[in-house]
């Protein structure tokens, strides 16, 4: 079944350079499991259309961080996207659809 | 020392709210500091513009207003210490300009010796405007052990105004990096004032009261570990979630936080809900930060300017992508352009950014953006600001440079 990223976790994101990253945290912690298992770097990498996404985890907050290599077009004042630091791409990524399995699925 | 202290935090950048710092200190009457944080990555880029027009400028003007908004505070004699990167590229001309505001005997220590730029000038072929390490807490602690209330100091990084205070209050050892990892952690939560208190929180739409939004305070314990929270009675909210997401803020690796006082890991951190806009942040661990300080560098990088046009009606985003195509063809030969359309079939916003070294070329393309409003298509509008302004670019450059090159130094004036 599809679920909406949002439903089950809060972002944000900000500017690291030419790269962007944006933070995941699980709602609650039943969630973590869901995140730690279908939203993988590659998952991300291709929402966004970046090659080489890096995923690290950090499982007392319930959170992943993924780090977004020269996403933003040169970065801060270089880059000519209305989003030149990144800010928006926590809650863009929120809209991402994971498929999860039916029995997955939280309650 | 035992006990807590209570550092806040009511400027998160160059452009926040300047009425928020008196407007904490009158709330939160139990404050020992406040920071202020003016600089982002570019900020020194257009300092060196202004200095270029004036030599006496170069710092942050617009910290004499809260300056001026907090000597009542000052005046009735409360001890409000008071630490701010508004220095920017001449924190003794911030500071002597300050000097003629305050209202009593006090302290003022002025932080400098953060400018590299002719050591890194010749490492690179960039035309470089500026270089700035980022110091750390040390010379900040030096100041306020010599009794200093009001520190000015030029590129510091972000979590050492907070660290500086908790380490000179509790007498910590520089050495003592868990910590100092705990301080930093509390000042990376800070820094961005209200983005800790619901700001830009995913759930925003249910805060209460965003409009009276309360600013962060971090309440360090001789641990290291904080309570974040904000004063009784504003608006906005300090829970778990607005704590994860601040915490989770523009870092790489979680496990190797760098900071010029230590390096932090995240990963062993442990974050309690105390309620009522309460909460705890203990665990943190630390180790030695590198033998290098982080650099940022801004260069010379042409010239951009861009525009945006409305487009109401029927295929609003297929005229918008047509009249974008249009407005390039006119400007022909330019190194950099984007096109971005946003919004829906019936409604789109047209946004056309272009960037050259070459100043006519981004020139003329200001000149072909407004005929579109008679040549383009019906429905289009949305003009009245006007033609686009011709602006500088100037590029960031983050570099390091080794610590031995670098010599922080701390004055400290008297005002009287």
């Amino acid at each position: 079944m599809k679920l909406r990223l949002g439903e089950i976790a809060y972002a944000r994101s900000g500017d690291k350079g030419a790269a962007a990253n944006v933070g995941v945290i699980a709602r609650k912690p039943q969630h973590f499991e869901l995140l730690w298992r279908h939203l993988t770097a590659d998952v991300v990498g291709k929402f966004f259309n970046v090659r080489d996404a890096v995923r690290y985890e950090l499982p007392n907050l319930g959170a992943l961080n993924f780090l977004l290599p020269e996403i933003l077009d040169g970065g801060g004042s270089v880059s000519l996207k209305t989003d030149a630091q990144g800010k928006a791409l926590g809650q863009r990524l929120l809209e991402l659809e994971l498929e999860i399995p039916d029995a997955e699925m939280p309650r | 020392m035992t006990g807590t202290i209570r550092i806040g935090n009511a400027q998160a950048f160059w452009g926040d709210d300047p009425t928020a710092a008196a407007r904490l200190a009158t709330q939160a009457p139990a404050l020992d500091w406040l920071t202020l944080d003016y600089l982002a990555e570019v900020s020194m880029s257009i300092l060196a513009k202004q200095r270029e027009r004036d030599a006496s400028a170069g710092y942050a003007k617009d910290f004499l207003e809260v300056v001026q908004t907090l000597v009542p505070t000052w005046k009735s004699g409360r001890k409000l210490g008071l630490i701010t990167n508004a220095g920017g590229l001449n924190p003794r001309g911030c500071a002597d300009a300050c000097m003629k505001l305050l209202p009593r005997k006090m302290k003022v220590a002025v932080i400098s010796g953060d400018d590299v730029l002719e050591q890194i000038r010749p490492t690179t072929d960039k035309t470089l405007v500026t270089a700035n390490a980022y110091l750390g807490a040390a010379p900040v602690v030096e100041a306020i052990n010599a009794g200093a209330e009001l520190i000015i100091t030029g590129r510091v990084a972000d979590p050492s105004l907070t660290v500086a205070p908790a380490i000179a209050h509790f007498k910590w050892s520089a050495e003592d990096f868990d910590r100092i990892a705990g301080a930093t952690v509390a000042g990376h939560l800070i820094e961005c004032g209200t983005q800790v208190t619901g700001g830009i929180s995913t759930d925003w739409l249910s805060l209460p009261n965003v409009e009276n939004i309360g600013f962060p305070i971090a309440e360090i314990s001789s641990d290291g570990s904080c309570v974040i929270t904000k004063p009784p009675g504003t608006g906005g909210r300090v829970n778990e979630q607005t704590v994860k997401e601040q915490l989770l803020y523009e870092i790489g690796h979680p496990g190797n936080y760098l900071s010029p006082d230590a390096t932090v890991s995240f990963l062993t951190l442990k974050i309690k809900d105390e309620g009522n806009d309460r909460v705890r942040i203990s665990g943190a661990s630390g180790k030695a930060p590198p033998l290098t300080y982080k650099v940022s560098a801004t260069y010379r990088a042409g010239y951009r300017a861009s525009g945006s046009l409305t487009i109401y009606g029927r295929d609003a985003k297929t005229k918008a992508q047509r009249a974008g195509e249009v407005v390039l063809k006119r400007v022909g030969d330019v190194r950099r352009s984007n096109v971005e359309i946003i919004g829906d079939a019936n409604a789109a916003v047209l946004r056309i950014v272009v960037a050259d070294e070459r100043r006519e070329v981004v020139e003329n393309f200001t000149k072909q953006l407004m005929p579109l409003i008679s040549a383009g298509p019906q429905g289009i509008t949305g003009y009245a600001e006007g033609r686009p302004q011709v602006r500088e670019v100037f590029g960031y450059w983050p570099t390091t440079i080794g610590r031995e090159k670098v010599s922080p130094k701390v004055e400290i004036l008297e005002a009287t």
